[in-house]
């Protein structure tokens, strides 16, 4: 594994760059046929209000791989990712326009840990709502 | 009615093998606007100690997404698909799954409970190599809303 990130650089509070990822509406359809996952709530306004959402949602799991760009862009290495999980504890709509809506992600050291690994803690908003709950990750730093 | 928790420890036969595909790495990664060399160029992806290009952290979700519907559709459980919800995710990786791994999913389910009218499932795959080798585990939360649930 190879990242140009020092264990020995990071201390506990030290901030990842942050990340401000929009989610269009093509951007779902894209996601459904790459991840498999075809729920009609993420692609049909219709189907989504009949059960009481707002709108079409994002699917949580392409919330969370936005979100963890925050941790491979900064490692460099995707693979020095060990642990990554998440609560899903808000729904993301996303407007049927041009724009879409942002996924905006902060993230930073929470804890350093043995083996030269780090967790990293992640805030992950969108509308001004937190949208990821408990989001963590472990990195295996150099 | 709630789903009964004896079938906690239910494994399912495992699926696959799935074979993993350079280009389906790059179809995922693109889907989620990943330009990262390490999804997409092989000379990237040795350059930083792998064999073959690397899947992002969260692509095992397109084996694991697959082999739980084993446990949505099991007649046993009785679920109503239309009121899971995907309420957490974890993985726990050994090593990124990469291009030319031949890949089989084994899901079980680690503990059922009720709470607040709604059952909570707790799902576990494990993702291995055709020869046995584990990549990684993908831990979910299935929320199966109740049919006088609070939104």
């Amino acid at each position: 594994m190879a990242t140009q990130i020092s264990y020995d650089d990071v201390e506990v509070g030290t901030e990842l760059p942050g990340q401000s990822l929009p989610i269009r509406r093509g951007d779902l359809v894209r996601y459904a046929g790459a991840s498999g996952d075809f729920n009609v709530i993420h692609w049909n306004e219709r189907v989504a209000r009949s059960v009481g959402l707002p709108d079409v949602i994002a699917h949580g799991m392409l919330t969370m791989a936005l979100a963890a760009r925050a941790v491979t862009d900064w490692v460099g290495d995707p693979g020095a990712v060990l642990e990554y999980g998440t609560r899903f504890t808000r729904p993301v709509p996303v407007p049927d326009d041009e724009t879409g809506t942002l996924v905006e992600v902060a993230a930073a050291v929470a804890e350093k840990l043995d083996d030269r690994k780090v967790r990293v803690d992640l805030t992950v908003t969108s509308a001004g709502h937190r949208v990821l709950g408990r989001a963590q990750a472990v990195v295996q730093l150099a | 009615m709630p789903i009964d928790p004896a079938y906690a420890g239910r494994t399912y036969p495992p699926t696959g093998p799935y074979a993993v595909g350079v280009e389906k790495i790059r179809e995922f990664a693109t889907a989620i606007g990943d330009p990262n060399p390490a999804y997409r160029d092989l000379a990237a992806a040795k350059a930083l100690g792998h064999p073959d290009v690397i899947a992002p952290p969260t692509f095992p979700f397109v084996l694991t997404y697959t082999a739980s519907r084993q446990v949505i559709e099991d007649p046993d459980l009785g679920i109503d698909y239309t009121r899971v919800v995907h309420g957490e995710q974890r993985f726990l990786a050994t090593r990124p799954i990469q291009a030319g791994d031949l890949l089989t999913t084994t899901v079980s389910i680690d503990t059922i409970r009720s709470a607040g009218g709604h059952d909570m499932i707790a799902t576990r795959a494990e993702v291995s190599t055709t020869a046995g080798e584990h990549v990684v585990t993908a831990l979910s939360m299935l929320v199966v809303r109740g049919p006088d649930g609070q939104e």
